[in-house]
């Protein structure tokens, strides 16, 4: 087996990430040439951060096929841990971030450990409690969280800057306001989500997540120890909220325990199943439309919940596969 | 004689019901040894308790000298077993590619920060497993669909592409549930090629088949199961001129007629 084997060039090359991370960052880069004022900006912040949860969250349910029911805690869990480890601890903001996302990646783990070798739909169950837990303690807490009443988180510091939305700042001489700045951090955030995320489903760590979802016995007879892996990707999208959560208090500078509530995990359900199941632009796209729509029906705010049923029967019913890959088959199959 | 796969006093019982019963055989190593019996005579059953989906009610399975008691399915692929179906697991949310790539599992890297980083060493490591799967497929006979996604894959080219995910694991042995079931004569003598070469690589085959002209063809020893017992074990010669064998499962003529071709 000495012989020199001729290098010809592969027939087998691994899809390339980077068409679609250009378009992402071109976008990314666009929007703020778009945006005609701080509310536009307000917009397209939150957006990204959902979105970010949302490519995370689609690890778990797309690719994986395990359903989360309770994902806004961890994002709340990032968003609360955080912001008390700052005020009672004086910690840094970055590192109380990074300690509430490990704090998460544990409580995550502890939920998922004892479920996820089983089979069937008990982490949906899990997670939903896991939920309604998290939004009554941090009702109930109210010494420590604020309760109903909210808490005020303190702003986000970079090198030494503070970085509030109503600050203004100089970026190599060209002055910008906090808001921008914020623009700047959640743009990143997604971007990196993305990255991330697509880096993982190439990886054998990702093939083995998708191959436990189109047949747990072929991945297991291929010696993938399917409960494992499971419970990884269910810490990993986990991580992802909780730091978007991180952020969100960060940016906003006050939160509520809305953010923990069920309706808060059924959107995220919702942008997953809307925009394209193990598809993560589509979720990015799931996300515009579904934080788009209320802008324009202000004053049925308490239809919220209604709405977002009635787009994930819809979606269920004629899409089965979500937004995004339909119409993507539908080009295919034209262009065939 | 050295025994790869010994099985000794298994059974089996669905509430009453002994799927298995009292069964005891060797396989060889590089043989290739095939398990025959009419339908619902317990080998599919037989092939579930080997590689760990029942746990048998008695008796054992020893791999390599190994017991395989209360191993996990997900287990035996490092032990150097693989199988394949005979209703196909196929993920048809991956390409065929990525399908065989999935076999290669135990052999790759997994870290959840070098997956998430894709670090060079991952990257390198996962091209070449690339460029070996797609090998895989040439050789089982499947390279024509090497960029296609398994969805849009025939039902043959499937069967095929389950062997090379199997092979993926560089097994020691491997199991195949009826590989020949629904493919036509000139799939299923292509298919014996592909058996071939696999033994021929050393690796053992249990081949379970309703086929008896690639059964008859092509298996080293072959092993005779009715109503969940062995009925007989020998060569292909010696099984075509067992009187209980004729009896209980080539009984008709026109078996024996094909049997014999």
């Amino acid at each position: 087996m000495s012989e020199a084997i001729p290098q010809s060039p592969s027939r087998v090359r691994a899809t390339a990430k980077w068409p679609g991370l250009t378009v992402l960052a071109v976008v990314l880069l666009v929007l703020p040439f778009l945006a005609g004022n701080d509310y536009h900006y307000d917009l397209m912040i939150k957006i990204a951060l959902t979105a970010g949860v949302a490519v995370g969250l689609n690890l778990l349910v797309g690719y994986a096929g395990q359903i989360s029911l309770g994902h806004a805690a961890f994002y709340a869990a990032g968003a609360y841990g955080s912001a008390l480890l700052v005020q009672q601890f004086e910690l840094t903001p970055v590192p109380a971030m990074v300690l509430a996302a490990a704090g998460v990646a544990v409580l995550a783990w502890l939920v998922g450990k004892p479920i996820l070798h089983l089979k069937g739909h008990y982490l949906s169950m899990a997670t939903l409690g896991l939920g309604v837990i998290a939004a009554i303690v941090i009702n109930n807490e109210d010494q420590l969280t604020g309760g109903p009443d909210g808490l005020p988180v303190a702003p986000l510091s970079l090198f030494g800057h503070e970085l509030s939305v109503f600050g203004s700042y100089d970026l190599f001489g060209v002055a910008i306001t906090g808001t921008q700045v914020w623009y700047g951090i959640a743009a990143g955030f997604l971007f990196l989500s993305v990255l991330f995320a697509l880096n993982l489903i190439d990886s054998p760590l990702g093939r083995a997540l998708r191959a436990l979802h189109g047949s747990e016995i072929a991945a297991q007879v291929a010696g993938v120890d399917t409960g494992k892996f499971k419970l990884r990707v269910f810490v990993i999208s986990a991580v992802y909220a909780s730091l978007a959560g991180s952020l969100y208090g960060y940016y906003g500078g006050f939160i509520t325990p809305n953010i923990a509530s069920f309706t808060h995990s059924i959107e995220l359900i919702t942008i997953v199943v809307l925009g394209g199941m193990a598809s993560t632009y589509g979720v990015i796209l799931g996300t515009v439309i579904l934080l788009l729509i209320p802008q324009f029906l202000t004053g049925f705010q308490e239809l919220e919940m209604v709405l977002f049923g009635a787009i994930l029967m819809v979606v269920m019913i004629f899409m089965p596969r979500g937004l995004v890959p339909t119409i993507a088959r539908r080009f295919q199959k034209e262009a065939s | 004689m050295t025994a790869l796969l010994s099985v000794d006093k298994l059974g089996k019982e669905f509430g009453g019901v002994h799927a298995v019963e009292d069964l005891s055989f060797q396989v060889e190593k590089g043989r290739i040894h095939s398990i025959i019996g009419p339908n619902g005579a317990g080998k599919t059953t037989l092939f579930n308790l080997i590689t760990g989906l029942y746990q048998p009610s008695s008796g054992s399975v020893h791999l390599n000298g190994r017991s395989l008691a209360g191993h996990q399915p997900h287990e035996l692929a490092p032990l150097g077993m693989c199988r394949t179906f005979q209703n196909l697991q196929i993920c048809m949310n991956m390409t065929a590619l990525e399908n065989v790539m999935l076999g290669r599992h135990r052999h790759l890297k997994q870290g959840t920060f070098t997956s998430l980083f894709k670090l060079p060493a991952l990257r390198r490591a996962d091209q070449q497993c690339r460029e070996e799967c797609a090998e895989l497929m040439d050789f089982v006979g499947c390279g024509q669909y090497i960029k296609h996604h398994a969805s849009a894959m025939p039902y043959g080219a499937l069967k095929r592409l389950e062997i090379a995910r199997a092979l993926a694991a560089s097994p020691d042995i491997l199991l195949l549930d009826e590989p020949a079931a629904g493919l036509n004569r000139t799939e299923t003598d292509a298919l014996r090629d592909v058996i071939r070469r696999i033994a021929d690589k050393g690796i053992t085959v249990v081949l379970v088949e309703h086929d008896m002209k690639l059964v008859m063809s092509i298996s080293d020893q072959v092993l005779v199961l009715c109503y969940g017992r062995k009925l007989a074990e020998g060569t292909p010669e010696e099984i075509r001129a067992n009187p209980d064998v004729i009896d209980a499962y080539l009984g008709n003529r026109h078996s024996r007629e094909e049997a014999t071709a």
